[in-house]
């Protein structure tokens, strides 16, 4: 038994530090791969701030390429932390800010705001605005997504039944696209285009103050997730040991609330609706670490998530070519097998397996 | 046992849910009941009379629809947070927790919830009352299997363990012992018996095992379809035939003499049995099973006679002469051609 413990121990460590490797190397080689090709040496000489490299070199690589290297690292780890609580609360393996419809209600937010202003207030000028636009966003993105998620769990509470749950999620999330489709209907062709770029979703174009903000935000719903964790596993039992053991369900109800809505707000909000991480991750961490302690998955989902979002955008740019792919696109042709082959693997997705 | 501290007590407690347009409806009520430390309590009643609403409000996980609980003499309703009540009142519930993922020992430590860090650190002490707690149930041996991985009652020993390691005054258990096999059943009730008296904890439980409970509780709670509660000890129900009562009306008659049921099929043949020791007793059970009134010898058309011994012998006395048999299931198929 003692020999058992000590070889699962090692095998942990090993596996750690392989995936902090790992972590290193997807997140040089984001940096590293780019329309542009520049020099693996030039790269590292920018990095680390060594002078006398070419001055386009040098804009690409720290404005360009390493905010969008920082902005994958936040989606990746805010995205698969919501999947995760979103799971836990709603006691279903299948739960993430895509499928119950808040990355809807983030892009009906930013729809409002790209939309009703008219021609002012596209994405782009509002990235042009700086602080106060990328607050607007924030804040419209984050508000719908609240919206989205406090109405699927009022309905959820009358529904017991987890496939019920799902269903509404999805129609909820349906019906919300839909009004967004209405909206775009009676809207400016100009403004459509921009508001469908956005959908596509990018990990690029998210700069200074922006990315401030959003790494501020994405960092609030980290800690609140945190925090949280004791909560998280109590309610792995159900609403009602949870609150035999001492939790106040309607409190912890508004903390996850608020901390998904954060973490998956945001992030639609500048990055456009990134599907499957939310998914795919926390399922990742629950079979790789081997455990359901919260206190141990919230960190191994931000380092699977981070992973995985920056393979994603690496395979994204094609490496070798000059074009390059939505990351929506990406995550959805990574995700969707890998969601597959874990249900063929173990022949059931026994909730939290 | 005169020390015996009230750890619950409800005065005209009515119990039931609020409609859709917010109208009580009450199930069971109104409940005037005290539960002591070091009690084994049992609740029994038929299906849908309201026992598991009934724990649920006890425990607070639902409003009452009126009148009083107080729990350890506790005033006022402001104290009954969560967190409050997680340290007086542990629970069993029959809600699925397969799915958790959760290894046995963690389900059990989770149990340390009301004590534990803010984050949920364990202490050397929880650690103590956790290892404890694993082994008095006896789950010791499969602490780090998944909980998913185990049987029914293996996983109803975990949540019990988890609420045997929240430690608290008062324990509540819905049908602890559903789905369980007879062995795993006795040895849970016998279990429970064993934390009241040692630990002075008050239990109590709801059940369906009428036998068991007429065996190991201290009191029985028996809640009537009506929503009537009568409580008493096992024996004085029985005596004044308010257990009959409660029971007797779904085709199953209760035998004050033995304490067990029997099943009642309607047009009893009658039949008399002459004999003493096991193998009397096992015909007069399938003589019963088989729908007869079993009488004393004489006193109907048709007799048996048992002579116990090693190889028992029985001998049917009918208006058609003696007939020997070696086996019961020989008797038997006789007295089904002749009653056909």
């Amino acid at each position: 038994m003692m020999q058992l413990r000590t070889n699962q121990r090692k095998r942990k460590t090993i596996q750690l530090a392989f995936l902090c490797l790992l972590l290193l190397a997807a997140f040089f080689l984001d940096i590293a791969l780019g329309p542009v090709r520049i020099p693996l040496r030039s790269i590292c000489r920018i990095v680390l701030s060594l002078p006398g490299e070419d001055s386009t070199w040098q804009y690409i690589v720290t404005q360009i390429r390493i905010p969008k290297t920082f902005t994958a690292v936040i989606a990746g780890c805010g995205l698969s932390v919501s999947g995760l609580q979103m799971q836990t609360l709603f006691r279903n393996p299948l739960a993430e800010p895509a499928v119950l419809g808040v990355t809807a209600g983030a892009s009906l937010g930013v729809a409002a705001v790209m939309l009703a202003g008219g021609s002012i207030t596209t994405l782009y000028t509002i990235r042009e605005l700086g602080l106060s636009g990328s607050w607007l966003i924030t804040v419209a993105g984050c508000t719908g997504a609240a919206a989205v998620m406090l109405l699927v769990i009022l309905i959820s509470r009358t529904v017991r039944d987890n496939i019920m749950m799902l269903i509404i999620g999805v129609m909820v999330g349906t019906v919300t696209l839909s009004i967004i489709s209405i909206w775009q209907y009676f809207s400016d062709p100009e403004l459509i285009k921009d508001y469908l770029m956005w959908t596509f979703g990018s990990l690029g174009g998210v700069t200074g103050a922006q990315l401030y903000i959003l790494g501020l935000a994405a960092f609030v719903g980290l800690v609140i997730s945190f925090l949280s964790s004791k909560m998280l596993d109590a309610l792995l039992l159900g609403e009602n040991y949870a609150r035999s053991m001492g939790v106040t369900t309607q409190r912890a109800r508004v903390i996850i609330i608020c901390s998904t809505s954060l973490l998956a707000g945001s992030i639609t909000a500048f990055c456009g609706p990134i599907g499957f991480i939310g998914i795919a991750v926390p399922q990742m961490a629950r079979s790789l670490f081997a455990t359901s302690n919260h206190r141990v998955l919230i960190p191994a989902c931000c380092l699977i998530g981070t992973i995985l979002m920056l393979l994603c955008d690496v395979i994204g740019q094609l490496p070798g070519s000059q074009a390059a792919l939505p990351i929506n696109i990406v995550t959805a042709l990574v995700g969707a097998p890998t969601v597959i082959w874990m249900i063929l693997r173990k022949n059931n997705l026994s909730i939290f397996g | 046992m005169s020390s015996r501290q009230t750890l619950l007590e409800t005065k005209g407690l009515e119990v039931g849910y609020r409609s859709r347009r917010g109208k009580p409806v009450t199930i069971a009520g109104p409940i005037s009941a005290t539960i002591r430390s070091g009690q084994l309590i049992c609740l029994l009643g038929p299906n849908g009379a309201g026992k598991s609403t009934l724990l649920r409000t006890l425990a607070g996980l639902q409003p009452s629809l009126g009148g009083a609980i107080h729990i350890m003499g506790d005033p006022s309703s402001a104290q009954r947070t969560p967190a409050a009540l997680a340290r007086k009142i542990s629970l069993v519930l029959t809600d699925p927790v397969r799915y958790s993922n959760l290894t046995a020992y963690s389900l059990v430590a989770l149990g340390r919830y009301p004590y534990s860090g803010w984050l949920g650190t364990l202490k050397e002490e929880d650690r103590r009352i956790i290892a404890w707690a694993m082994e008095v149930t006896g789950i010791g041996s499969y602490a780090d299997r998944k909980i998913g991985m185990l049987s029914d009652g293996e996983s109803q020993k975990v949540m019990l363990a988890r609420a045997l390691a929240q430690d608290t005054p008062l324990m509540m258990l819905d049908e602890p012992t559903a789905h369980l096999d007879l062995p795993s059943r006795i040895r849970i009730m016998q279990l429970l018996h064993k934390m009241a008296r040692q630990t002075q904890k008050g239990i109590l439980l709801s059940t369906h095992e009428l036998d068991l409970a007429l065996q190991v509780a201290d009191e029985l709670w028996l809640l009537q379809t009506g929503g009537r509660l009568d409580r008493g000890m096992p024996e004085d129900l029985v005596l004044n035939g308010t257990f009959e009562s409660v029971f007797d009306k779904e085709g199953i008659l209760f035998d004050k003499r033995t304490g067990s049921f029997n099943i009642h099929s309607g047009h009893l043949k009658k039949i008399g049995l002459a004999g003493k020791g096991v193998a009397t007793f096992w015909t007069k059970r399938a003589l019963q099973r088989e729908g007869f009134e079993v009488t004393a010898a004489g006193q109907a058309a048709m007799d048996i006679r048992v002579e116990e011994g090693a190889a028992p012998v029985w001998l049917l006395d009918s208006s058609s002469g003696r007939q020997t048999f070696d086996s019961l299931s020989g008797l038997l198929d006789t007295l089904r051609n002749q009653f056909i």
